[in-house]
């Protein structure tokens, strides 16, 4: 335990309570190490804007959700009219409301763009990989609660939305139709799943979400943050130990955030106010009627943040599995006669090889539109682990990888634009190569992300004053 | 630190004591886990369901309800069965063998049904379980074959049908829809939730 201090001779009453506090609980320590004496580099650009956005997101969603708990109702025979009730009777509920349901799209719109900054300036590598993990386990939660949120208005693109995706855990070999019944509750999607599925998301998740956002916040700072130039800002310090480029995070990037800040009120604003459903895309129009157990609407497709990996699951039929096939054999054939194994690791490669090939045909196709829906989430993980190029920032990576990059990110629109719309013989097949491209660039960046010619890193990060 | 050894003789009863809390605690998440399962209400709402099929024209589908989920009764026209012959060829499962939904045993004929005209089905695809659309009318439309025959469309992920419920080939519902055990309790009058067998 720390020493007792003493506020200083002739301190104010504020000094002298804050004395009394410091000495039962770390205020001032906590304040220093995350705040003023957390130092982050000095020439972080606009993506850096999207961490505290993504913060500010959730705290809105915490605090409308709590108001909207207020009024709603968990039951299969009311929710969809107390979600009405919340639009019309109650004062003021349609603001809240439409904050809540656009909060939920902003709140992709920031973490995908948090995501992409993060891959782009190699801020999962080390030593920040729990840093990046913490946040990938953040999107997969963020992913439970937006699905869990979206039955609750009871809608028909709520109802066959929750309908299509509890039973893709149907397609589990073996324990799927159980594990589908265990999470329903009841044969069909009905009162019993609505009323676990407001469970999870006004308590079981949030409370996670909220460790790991913690987590998140705790090893960063712990590591430090990365910056656009993919330097160790703590490798050159100051006499007193600071780091050279390194700025207080308070008061100089809480003011800087607090522009973000307010260019992201303004456009919030303007959704909410002005374009709440946004064409759509928000709020689906087909989520206007009320469930109906007995017709599925003419065009169901998920709200915009998950239809990159919706396209990838319809992308997966019986010829593409055929397709994955082939890329296994050609994969263990190449790795068989180039990776220099030994004889016992050869037999390792050809074996497994030849087993996942007979899982791949024994399955059916379905199955293995799951895996690869829930594969392009879950590899996100292992990206430290992939990724083998000598610096970490994209500037001073070859500039062939800068197009890896753009291409990735055209491939994610591409397949997000693929995914709201109705299934097409043209879009199958642009979505299968999309699919293919997605999982390739993850799976071979081991070897092109060591490929092409390196610049040279400067010792300090690159930044003009202004 | 202290610098006395280590007694090994705590050291197993420590051990013993916290591989019973794990028992213990693991013994607790069993109720919990249970909540998940189907509630004695909801297994008991099975009902078999009876429907008056003699006002049904041919051409003409019924939708009811049962356990939840739209059953069909189609009446075909003599065409409709006629154009099964046609898709026997292009159907993943022409005999309903596949067990993922297992056929009755009076349903694994080519028309699925026990009378040649009345088609009984869940209206829920085998995929991922949403409703197929009604695509009757034959010849070409928007998501269909150019030599359409006449059947159902699943808008989700495009399934396609015949108007025995069968799946055509690569497509990414791997079974036929579902037929539930039914019979009739008199020439008009079927019973949909139970058959002779039960």
């Amino acid at each position: 335990m720390a020493e007792f201090k003493e506020a200083p001779a002739g301190a104010t009453a504020g000094q002298k309570l804050l004395t009394w506090v410091d000495n039962r609980f770390p205020a001032s320590k906590l304040y220093k190490e995350h705040l003023s004496e957390y130092y982050a580099p000095k020439n972080f650009n606009f993506m850096y804007f999207f961490g505290s956005l993504a913060m500010l997101v959730l705290v809105i969603q915490i605090v409308t959700g709590i108001f909207l708990v207020m009024h709603y109702k968990p039951d299969a025979a009311l929710a969809f009219a107390s979600v009405e009730y919340i639009m019309r009777d109650v004062p003021w509920g349609w603001l809240v409301r439409y904050m809540h349901s656009t909060g939920a799209s902003a709140f992709f719109v920031v973490v995908y763009l948090h995501m992409f900054r993060g891959m782009l300036y190699g801020s999962y590598r080390k030593p920040r990989e729990l840093v990046w993990i913490f946040g990938c386990a953040i999107f997969l939660c963020l992913m439970a609660e937006a699905f869990f949120g979206y039955l609750l208005p009871w809608g028909q693109m709520s109802y066959w939305g929750a309908q299509v995706i509890v039973n893709l855990f149907a397609a589990v070999p073996f324990v799927g139709p159980d594990l589908a019944l265990l999470i329903r509750g009841d044969y069909v999607v009905s009162d019993a799943t609505l009323n676990r599925f407001f469970s999870f998301h006004v308590i079981a998740i949030p409370l996670v979400l909220i460790g790991l956002v913690a987590a998140h916040i705790i090893a960063l700072h712990e590591v430090g943050s990365n910056n656009p130039d993919g330097i160790e800002i703590k490798a050159k310090k100051d006499a007193q130990g600071r780091p050279l480029d390194g700025i207080p995070f308070h008061p100089y990037y809480t003011v800087h955030d607090i522009m973000g800040v307010s260019v992201f009120l303004l456009l919030f604003s303007a959704v909410v106010f002005l374009a709440p459903e946004m064409g759509g895309y928000f709020l689906e129009y087909n989520n206007f009627i009320p469930a109906d157990p007995l017709k599925t609407p003419a065009h169901i497709a998920p709200v915009w943040y998950f239809t990159p990996y919706y396209s990838m699951l319809r992308a997966t039929t019986d010829p593409m599995v055929n397709v994955f096939v082939v890329l296994v054999a050609l994969g263990a054939a190449v790795t068989l006669l180039l990776g220099g194994l030994s004889r016992n690791a050869k037999v390792v490669v050809a074996v497994s090889a030849l087993v996942f090939i007979g899982l791949l045909k024994a399955f059916d196709a379905k199955f293995w539109g799951v895996v690869v829906m829930g594969g392009a989430v879950v590899i996100m993980f292992f990206l430290p682990w992939l990724d083998n190029s000598p610096v970490k920032s994209i500037r001073y990576r070859p500039n062939w990888h800068k197009w890896m990059y753009t291409v990735f990110a055209i491939n994610m629109v591409v397949l997000g634009y693929l995914g709201i719309k109705p299934p097409s013989d043209a879009g199958t097949l642009i979505s299968q190569i999309g699919t293919i491209f997605y999982f390739g660039f993850f799976l071979l960046m081991p070897f092109w992300s060591r490929i092409g010619e390196f610049k040279p890193v400067p010792e300090r990060v690159v930044f003009q004053p202004h | 630190m202290s610098e006395a050894v280590a007694d090994p003789g705590r050291r197993t009863w420590i051990a013993i004591t916290c591989g019973a809390g794990a028992v213990g605690g693991a013994a607790v998440a069993v109720p919990f886990v249970s909540t998940f399962t189907p509630s004695e209400r909801a297994r008991a709402a099975g009902a078999p369901v009876q429907v008056d099929i003699s006002a049904l024209k041919p051409g003409e589908k019924l939708t009811v309800e049962w356990r939840g989920k739209p059953v069909w009764i189609l009446r075909r026209t003599p065409e409709q069965l006629e154009t099964l012959k046609k898709t026997e060829a292009q159907v993943a499962d022409p005999k309903s063998l596949r067990t993922q939904y297992p056929t009755p045993d009076y349903a694994k004929n080519t028309h699925r049904s026990i009378k040649p005209e009345v088609f009984v089905g869940v209206g829920i695809c085998s995929h991922l379980g949403c409703s197929p659309s009604d695509k009757l009318q034959a010849g070409p439309q928007p998501s269909l074959p150019d030599d359409w025959a006449g059947g159902f469309l699943c808008p989700c992920h495009g399934s396609t049908f015949d108007v025995a419920g069968r799946v055509f080939k690569n497509k990414p519902a791997p079974d036929n829809l579902e037929v539930p055990p039914h019979m009739y309790l008199s020439d008009t009058v079927l019973l949909i939730g139970e058959d002779k067998k039960a």
